[in-house]
């Protein structure tokens, strides 16, 4: 597997670097791990901080910005990051309106957050917490670790954030991320497995001519393996699956996602079975983004988030968002 | 001798044989245990890795292997004075460079310990047991997992009772129940970690944490047989004190 690094142990803080040079409107600490808004803490705002293993860019470094995260904090590959770059990023972003941590539900992630909340409020920092835990593919049992956190995460930064802006306080900012995280569910599939850095090959084997139904954004595995199907096939699984859990009465916020290695070209024809499927089920789509924001590495795949969206939520959606990874009305 | 006992945490109460309860454990054996699985966790990084990628992603041992060495560095520059605060070091420094939820959960797993040992210069080997119990109750209700879920409880739960059935002596026992405790998650089925999204096809493999897990535990024993750089600790009945050879 060639992969474009100078060496596996340095491809995080190299990508720091890399964002630091291209970004000046961005703070980068590369020894502590924080990304930050360079004109942090901003007066009068609560401050959103979220993190988490690296190898999902753009999340979450690439939206840090006005509208969205103040602060991100990127582990190593795959690896939630530790208690300490978080209680940094709050305390280096809390302007005296607290903060809200905004945590995927996966078990490494929950506990060095849940640390880092206890931490920083021992600092005087008051900290809000909601935990993304959208995707449908597992299902949310006791035999399980709950429900993973995947492409509903955008949703809640770029919501929370645009609430932030306005200047609400803490805790109707965390109710409208609670909102959101609440309104969303996600289901993805993999058409190749990703590799990592260390391993240096593929994480997980899916043979030619098969796909992984229901796949994390770790390539964990989801509901079933099946023969290639079409993109229309994928589209009605995919989106069925969603909605049977999210029974959506209102118009819905649609992210077509892609995995990190599939082309925008193929992320656009599966978008519009996407639509089609909900035109099927007459489902009104409000709002459609398409493209690569919560990846996984290179692995080749897509999946579907939906958000029931009232008019407050569609237009904190349509507020100004100046980030790397997304911006509009700027 | 024995008049200082003080009752660890566990309080087990069973009546022991005369040695029982000496503090012959000084800050000393805890760094050198540290040390030992540093060694271990360097040692096993790559088979931690490999059993991870099976059934989780395949960063076990790198980010296992980069705790302990920052442990290894910090008590390298200075060992605390007691062996509670040497846990304790050992353990936040574990939570600042692990990640994920190895972090956490060995960070929690020492300091707790650490704590349960207060400020004693010196401990027994039944407070360290009873020491090691409270942190492993921890660790349970941090990560909310019972034995048998496949996770790094299963190699602690049979290490830590096989120390207790001993009055706290036999780190050997506690070695060999940790490892056959590893070995025996093969065919368990996960229910906590990422492993769990694999279900059913998560049977078959060895859990990456109980095996590190197990690491800790046989580094107890090593630590025990290593040579001690000034054997004035007395010793009293183990007869695998100072049985020379430190590798």
């Amino acid at each position: 597997m060639r992969m474009l690094i100078n060496v596996p142990e340095s491809v995080v803080p190299d990508a720091l670097r890399g964002m630091a040079a291209a970004h000046p409107e961005l703070t980068v600490d590369v020894d502590r791990r924080v990304v930050m808004r360079r004109d942090a803490p901003v007066d009068g705002k609560v401050a959103l901080v979220s993190g988490g293993g690296s190898g999902h860019e753009p999340l979450h470094g690439g939206f840090v910005g006005p509208g969205m995260l103040d602060a991100a904090c990127p582990g190593e590959i795959f690896t939630s990051p530790v208690p300490d770059q978080m209680v940094a990023a709050a305390a280096a972003v809390d302007s005296g309106e607290g903060v809200l941590f905004i945590v995927k539900n996966y078990t490494g992630d929950v506990l060095n957050f849940d640390m880092a909340a206890e931490l920083a409020e021992d600092e005087g920092v008051r900290i809000g917490k909601v935990l993304v835990e959208d995707d449908v593919a597992v299902t949310d049992s006791t035999h399980t670790a709950g429900r993973r956190g995947t492409g509903a995460t955008l949703f809640v930064e770029k919501i929370a954030g645009a609430l932030a802006a306005e200047g609400a306080p803490l805790e109707q900012v965390e109710a409208v991320a609670r909102q959101v995280a609440g309104s969303s569910r996600s289901f993805g599939v993999a058409l190749s497995p990703c590799s990592t850095p260390a391993k240096g090959g593929p994480m997980f084997e899916l043979p030619p001519g098969e796909l992984e139904l229901g796949v994390g954004i770790h390539g964990e595995p989801g509901r079933e393996r099946r023969a290639m199907m079409t993109a229309g096939e994928i589209a009605d699984f995919a989106v069925d699956a969603v909605l049977e859990d999210l029974q959506p009465e209102e118009p819905v916020l649609a992210l077509v996602n892609g995995m990190g290695a599939t082309p925008l070209l193929e992320l656009y024809g599966f978008c519009g079975e996407v639509h089609r499927v909900l035109a099927e089920r007459r489902i009104p789509v409000a709002r459609t983004l398409v493209g690569n924001y919560v990846t996984s590495l290179d692995m080749a795949g897509a999946s579907v988030t939906l958000c029931r969206a009232d008019e407050e939520l569609l237009r904190l959606w349509d507020a100004p968002v100046r980030t790397p990874g997304l911006r509009w009305g700027v | 001798m024995s008049g200082k006992v003080t009752n660890g945490a566990g309080g087990s109460g069973d009546g022991g044989d005369g040695s029982e309860g000496t503090p012959e454990l000084d800050a000393a054996f805890f760094a050198r245990w540290m040390t030992a699985a540093a060694d271990a966790v360097a040692r096993e990084a790559d088979r931690l890795t490999e059993l991870d990628s099976a059934i989780g992603d395949s960063d076990h041992g790198g980010n296992m292997r980069r705790g302990f060495e920052a442990v290894r560095e910090e008590l390298g520059e200075e060992v605390p004075a007691t062996p509670g605060a040497v846990l304790m070091t050992a353990g936040r420094k574990l939570v600042s460079t692990v990640g994920g939820a190895s972090g956490p959960l060995y960070g929690t797993l020492l300091r707790r310990a650490g704590k349960a040992l207060g400020s004693a210069e010196r401990v027994s080997r039944e407070e360290l047991a009873g020491a090691l119990r409270t942190g492993i109750d921890a660790v349970a209700q941090l990560g909310g997992a019972v034995a048998g879920d496949k996770t790094m409880l299963d190699a602690l739960f049979p290490a830590v009772e096989a120390l207790a059935d001993s009055g706290g002596k036999d780190f050997e026992a506690a070695r060999t129940a940790a490892e056959q405790g590893a070995e025996e998650t093969v065919p368990l089925q996960a229910r906590k970690g990422r492993a769990s999204y694999l279900g059913e096809r998560s049977i078959g493999h060895q859990d990456p944490g109980a095996t590190s897990a197990a690491l800790l535990v046989a580094a107890l024993a090593e630590a025990d047989t290593a040579v001690e750089p000034e054997g004035d600790a007395d010793g009293t009945g183990s007869a695998q004190g100072g049985s020379g050879g430190s590798e």
